[in-house]
Order: structure tokens, then C-alpha cells, then sequence
């Protein structure tokens, strides 16, 4: 027990170590310098010997001269595994093959054509419409989700009577899918349905929303219905987490609470904001969901997604366009994420939790 | 093992409350402060009312705001609801427009309007019968939900609590670079990453059976993305002092790691729960039997004829959600906010 204690206190009272990156050229230089001495004056056989040892014990010890023993981190690498293997054989090893894929004539020649694909999938029509609409889409909805629910969570964040009542209602059309509610989307929005009889107050023509060029601003309700309460609840996690003397101090030196809101708690809520776009434009990519439901396969020129051209696509079974078409989409969703990251990093570099 | 946070959790029964003070009232008294009222200055009073009278109109007006929008959003859940008891003939009646084809409009009275109505003229429950009882069709989707969702949301949850256990208890850089590779993954929407599990189902010749939507689902990510924050918010000390005590990995994985975590479990379990619950583009890809989809495509392709017996399976695929959405409100949102603060 004594000894466990001893080694359980030499390996891990030095921490620091674990974060130092580990020095690869040093550390072999030092361990080959010492090799070469202790294999002074010995017979061939048993420098052979020594010299295996040594190296074996190196490799045993892993390259992380951290505090972890080679022991834990091979267990680690075990607990690991069944996850690795699983994201390898679904998703990055494939990955790797449609990249492949996106650089030859055909699954079964595999001829190098280099870019071709990519601009034959970037000339299609369907695909620039696709893309065109989904951009839009993104545009306007992302930056009126976060505007939305940052709203609402400030206006959760101050004193009202029923909170959690109104909390669990904006929360409830996350839980409830799509499909359930389609149905009485589809008589709101109906040429004879309430929202013509509501714009028809104001005096506007009745419109034709699902076959027009209206059909985007539906999807967008429907859009923001569904993530209106994700949005607030993370927002109202980042409200809850700005450090309460700052603002106490504020409050003392007689800052209007506009003048809080702009100046100390947007800034702290950075990072959410951040994380509630990505996310959110993460959703406006899957709102093809929603225009499925409602429209099926070859829905109205102005609602027809990404999604709706993949799908097609698939049926086509055209694996190059089909390659091109996703690599061309994850570099936009890289860039928009590095962006995101980017700007955060700026705007919050010099804020103290 | 159980001793080790005993000490945490339990104190305050154990701890003696402090003893008052002892000491005879009559000195006690004498060191309290007396306060005495003044009289307000009539300004300051008037001030101070309207101050009141602002923090109330604030609080109306938010109240208000705050109910109209829980309105709104309680709206087509609740119209989804009370529909669900409406007979055939009335939902033709009031929404006959919307739904009826051209050539099925003729036999039943249809409104030049549409009648959007909150109660039912006469409740009845034969749509719940016939789909329960009668038509084998939408039931068998609703069971091809569940077997779909169960087997994901249980073995997701248990590959990815092994390696968030992996993932968070010893660092490396090898370990940050694929923890990095899993955080792009899990951010790419379905249309980059239907392409390359549509690749491999088909070389393994699953398409078009339930591993294809098992297998990807079972290794997805997000579950390890989440688990990994969760864990590391373990305090390393006790993962220490069990090794101390001459745990092994698997026990301080079992027994102490696991149990901590129950309360993020739940909330992943919830999040992983809804989003295939509700899915659409996978089934639609990776299955071209209809037969196999699960009630969320099936319920678009309802025939015309059955608007009603569509309200009341849309309620009964609902309920299952909004059921766990009540019990486990809290654990949701605090996975919710687990998500949040990616960077960490």
C-alpha cells in the first residue's frame, strides 16, 4: 500500500507536465546518448539485448512523457476504440473515398478528371437554385432566430410571475416533431386559411403561400416556432453566467440598463451567441425536414433546398456530382464555422470569468 | 467507494448548527440598533411610488408579450390536439379545402372557407380506434419509430460513455486532434454526411434494412461530444483517490465516473431521443422501402381520405415526446445547456 501511495504521489505531483507537449527530438536524443554509453565494453550479444530493451520500454512508455503511465493511456486508447472504429467505418473513411470519388470520371474507371465534377456540380442549375434558396434562407432566418431569442431570454431574465410556466411553453415545440403539426400548418397557411383572413385586416390580397414566392417566410415561422425555445434556453444559461458583481458595479456607478445590456452583458454573452448561430444555421440546413412534410420531393422554385437536390441526386445515383455537391457544402459549413470561431475569439479575448 | 463524496453530500446533517449566542436578553437588547422611521419627504415618496408604478406597467408588458408568445407556440400543438376528436364529417366540413383532392370533394359538404375551430363540435374517439385497433398500417409505423429510436438512443449512449470516459480522463494530443475531428463531424448537416453512410451501407449490403439507420445512428458523435464535456467537470480528485483506494480503470469507470454522470445521461438520452424521433432525411435516403419508414415520413403521405385519422396518429406521435418532455423538463435543459459553449 505504502509503495502504491509513493508511486501514486510521484507520478502525479507534477501536473504540469501533462499540458507541456512532449519533446520528441529531445527526449530520443537523451535516450540514445544514454544507450550509447551503458553499451560501452559489452559483448555484441548483450549490447544487442540492451539495446532492444531499451527501445522497447520507450515504446511501451508512449510519447507523451506526460504524468500518465503508458499503462492508463493505452486503456484510454481501449475505452475509445469501439467509438473510434464505429466514426472511422461510418463516416471518415468514406468521407475519405467520396473525396476520392469527387476527383474521378466514375466509381467503377476511377479516371483522374480533377476538377470537372465540381464544376459540373457547380453549373447545375438545380444546385445553384438549391444552394441559392438555402442561403437565403440561412440569411434570414439565422440572424432572426438569435435576435428573437435573445429577446425573449432577456425579457425571461428579469422578474415575472409564471416563469417556468412560460419557459416550459416556448420549450414545447422542440419536443413535438414536425410531422404532428403539419397538418395545421398547412390549414393556417392555406389560400382560404387564418393567416390570409389576418393579412387581410390590413387590407392585403389574400395570398397563395405554399405556391408563391411567399413560401419561404412559412418555412421561417415554422422554423423559428421550432427553435425559438432551444435558442432561449441557451441564451438564458449565458445570461445566468455573467459574473453578477460586474454588473452590480455597473449598477452602482448609475449605467442604464441599455447601457448594460450593450456594453457588459452582450459581450459576455459572445461566445453563446457564437455557439447559437452555428447551431442555428446547423437547423436552417435541416429545414428541408419541414418543406418535405409539407411539399414532398419537387416542392415550389423557392423553397426547393440542398436536401431536395441531394435527394434527387441519390435517385440519379450519380456518385461524382453527388461527392462534389457534399465536399463543396462542408468546406461552406468549415468556413462559416472558422468564421464564427474567429470573430468570437476577437470579440472575447480580453473578458474575465 | 461510497465513502469517498460521503463527506460532500451529506454534511449538513451531520454538522452541529452553530450555538447561539449565550448571554442574558437584557444585554442583547442593548446591542441591537434601534431603527427608527422617519417620516418620508413627500418628494422622495413620489418618486419612489413612481418608480413602483414603472416596475409594475415593466412587468405587465412583459407578461403580456411573454403570453402572447407562449400563445402562438402553444397554438398548433393544442389545435393539433382538440382536432384529433373531430369526426370525419366535421373536419371535411371545416377543412375539406385544404386536404380534399379533386375527385374525392364530391360527396361531402365543403366550406368555401376554412373553418379553423379550437373545439370539436362533437368529441368522438373512433379516429383513436380505428388507428389503434383497426387499421394495422399506422401502428406498424409508430412501432417502426420506436424500434428505430430505442436501440439508438441506448447504444449511443453506452459506445460514447466509453469514450467520453476515454476522452476526458487522460489528455493527449492525438486524443484533442480526433476530439476536434468529432466536433466538425458532429456540426456537418445531413447532406454531407448522408453521402458517405449511404457509401458504406451500400458496400456492406445494408441498405434498405434497419442497420442502416441503426449502425450510423449508434455511432454518431454527438452523444461522445456531449458525455466528454460532462466528465470533465469531474473533479480529477476523485478519480484520484479511487485510484489511491486501488480502483482499476474499468471500477472508476463503473462504479464512480458512470453514476455521476446519470443526470447528463438522461439529458442526451432526451436530446438524442428527439432528434430521431423526428427523423426524415435518413429513412428517406437509406430506406426505399416504404414499408420501413418510421410514422414521421409516413404521416406526410397520408391519403386525402384520412385527414382525420392523420389528426389523432399526429397526437399519438406526439404524446410519447411531449410525455418525456414533462417528466424530464429539467434534464433537458440543463443538456441544453451542456451543448452551449463549444469551445470548452
Amino acid at each position: 500500500m505504502k509503495d502504491r501511495i509513493n508511486r501514486f504521489l510521484r507520478k502525479h505531483t507534477k501536473p504540469d507536465k501533462s499540458i507541456r507537449r512532449p519533446n520528441l527530438k529531445g527526449t530520443l536524443g537523451r535516450k540514445a546518448r544514454r544507450l550509447r554509453e551503458d553499451l560501452k565494453g559489452k559483448s555484441a550479444r548483450e549490447a544487442a539485448l540492451l539495446a532492444l530493451s531499451r527501445i522497447r520500454a520507450f515504446l511501451e512508455e508512449g510519447l507523451d512523457n506526460g504524468y500518465h503511465t503508458s499503462r492508463h493511456s493505452r486503456l484510454s486508447w481501449l475505452f475509445i476504440l469501439p467509438s473510434l472504429a464505429g466514426v472511422c467505418l461510418f463516416f471518415f473513411l468514406p468521407f475519405l473515398v467520396v473525396i476520392f470519388y469527387s476527383f474521378v470520371n466514375n466509381p467503377v474507371q476511377h479516371r483522374f478528371v480533377g476538377f470537372a465534377n465540381y464544376i459540373r456540380a457547380a453549373g447545375n442549375a438545380a444546385f445553384l437554385l438549391a444552394a441559392g434558396n438555402t442561403l437565403k434562407f440561412t440569411a434570414i432566418s439565422v440572424p432572426l432566430a438569435v435576435l428573437l431569442s435573445l429577446g425573449l431570454a432577456v425579457m425571461m431574465d428579469t422578474k415575472i410571475p409564471f416563469r417556468s410556466a412560460f419557459r416550459t411553453a416556448f420549450l414545447t415545440p422542440m419536443m413535438v416533431p414536425v410531422a404532428s403539426v403539419i397538418l395545421i400548418w398547412e390549414v393556417l397557411f392555406h389560400y382560404h386559411g387564418l393567416a390570409n383572413d389576418l393579412i387581410g385586416i390590413f387590407g392585403a390580397g389574400p395570398v397563395d403561400w405554399m405556391k408563391s414566392e411567399y413560401a419561404p417566410i412559412v418555412i421561417a415561422t415554422l422554423f423559428q416556432w421550432k427553435n425559438l425555445g432551444y435558442n432561449m434556453i441557451l441564451f438564458m444559461a449565458g445570461l445566468a453566467s455573467i459574473p453578477r458583481d460586474i454588473l452590480e458595479v455597473a449598477r452602482l456607478e448609475s449605467a442604464s440598463s441599455l447601457q448594460i445590456f450593450l456594453l457588459i452583458k452582450l459581450r459576455y454573452l459572445s461566445s453563446t451567441i457564437v455557439f447559437v448561430t452555428i447551431m442555428s444555421v446547423i437547423n436552417s440546413f435541416k429545414v428541408f425536414r419541414e418543406i418535405y412534410l409539407m411539399t414532398g420531393n419537387y416542392p415550389y422554385d423557392s423553397l426547393y433546398m440542398l436536401q431536395h437536390f441531394m435527394n434527387n441526386t441519390f435517385n440519379s445515383l450519380d456518385y461524382q456530382k453527388l461527392s462534389a455537391a457534399a465536399i463543396l457544402m462542408s468546406l461552406i459549413m468549415i468556413v462559416i464555422i472558422a468564421v464564427m470561431f474567429k470573430a468570437e475569439n476577437r470579440i472575447s479575448r480580453d473578458l474575465e470569468y | 467507494m461510497r465513502s469517498l463524496w460521503d463527506d460532500r453530500e451529506d454534511t449538513g446533517g451531520r454538522e452541529q448548527k452553530p450555538q447561539r449566542k449565550a448571554g442574558p436578553p437584557a444585554q442583547r437588547t442593548q446591542q441591537r440598533v434601534r431603527i427608527v422611521k422617519k417620516p418620508m419627504d413627500p418628494e422622495a415618496l413620489a418618486l419612489r411610488q413612481k418608480k413602483k408604478r414603472k416596475e409594475w406597467t415593466r412587468i405587465i408588458v412583459t407578461v403580456v408579450i411573454a403570453s402572447a408568445f407562449a400563445f402562438l407556440f402553444l397554438m398548433p400543438i393544442l389545435l393539433t390536439f382538440t382536432n384529433s376528436f373531430m369526426s370525419p364529417s366535421e373536419i371535411n366540413a371545416n377543412y375539406g379545402q385544404v386536404f380534399a383532392s379533386t375527385d374525392n370533394g364530391g360527396k361531402v359538404f365543403i366550406a368555401e372557407k376554412v373553418n379553423l375551430k379550437f373545439l370539436p363540435d362533437m368529441v368522438t374517439f373512433n379516429q383513436y380506434v380505428t388507428v389503434l385497433f383497426r387499421s394495422p398500417a399506422y401502428l406498424l409505423k409508430f412501432w417502426n419509430s420506436v424500434f428505430y429510436v430505442v436501440p439508438i438512443v441506448v447504444f449511443q449512449l453506452a459506445v460514447a460513455s466509453l469514450a467520453a470516459y476515454g476522452f476526458a480522463r487522460y489528455y493527449g494530443k492525438l486524443k484533442a486532434g480526433i476530439f476536434f475531428a468529432y466536433i466538425i463531424l458532429m456540426l456537418m448537416p445531413y447532406q454531407v454526411t448522408l453521402v458517405p453512410n449511404y457509401l458504406v451501407s451500400s458496400w456492406l449490403h445494408i441498405l434498405n434494412t434497419r442497420w442502416a439507420i441503426w449502425l450510423p445512428g449508434i455511432f454518431s458523435p454527438f452523444a461522445v461530444y456531449m458525455l466528454t464535456k460532462y466528465m470533465r467537470r469531474i473533479p480529477r480528485s476523485i478519480y484520484e483517490a479511487a485510484e489511491i483506494d486501488g480502483a482499476d480503470e474499468w471500477q472508476i469507470f463503473s462504479r464512480i465516473c458512470m453514476p455521476l454522470c446519470r443526470s447528463g445521461l438522461a439529458s442526451i438520452a432526451i436530446l438524442i431521443f428527439i432528434d430521431y424521433w423526428n427523423m426524415v432525411e435518413q429513412p428517406l435516403i437509406l430506406l426505399s422501402d416504404k414499408e420501413m419508414h418510421p410514422l414521421s415520413v409516413f404521416l406526410s403521405e397520408i391519403n386525402q381520405g384520412e385527414i382525420s385519422l392523420a389528426f389523432a396518429v399526429a397526437v399519438i406521435y406526439m404524446i410519447l415526446p411531449l410525455l418525456i418532455f414533462l417528466y424530464g423538463e429539467e434534464y433537458l435543459i440543463e443538456g441544453i445547456t451542456y451543448q452551449g459553449g463549444i469551445k470548452e
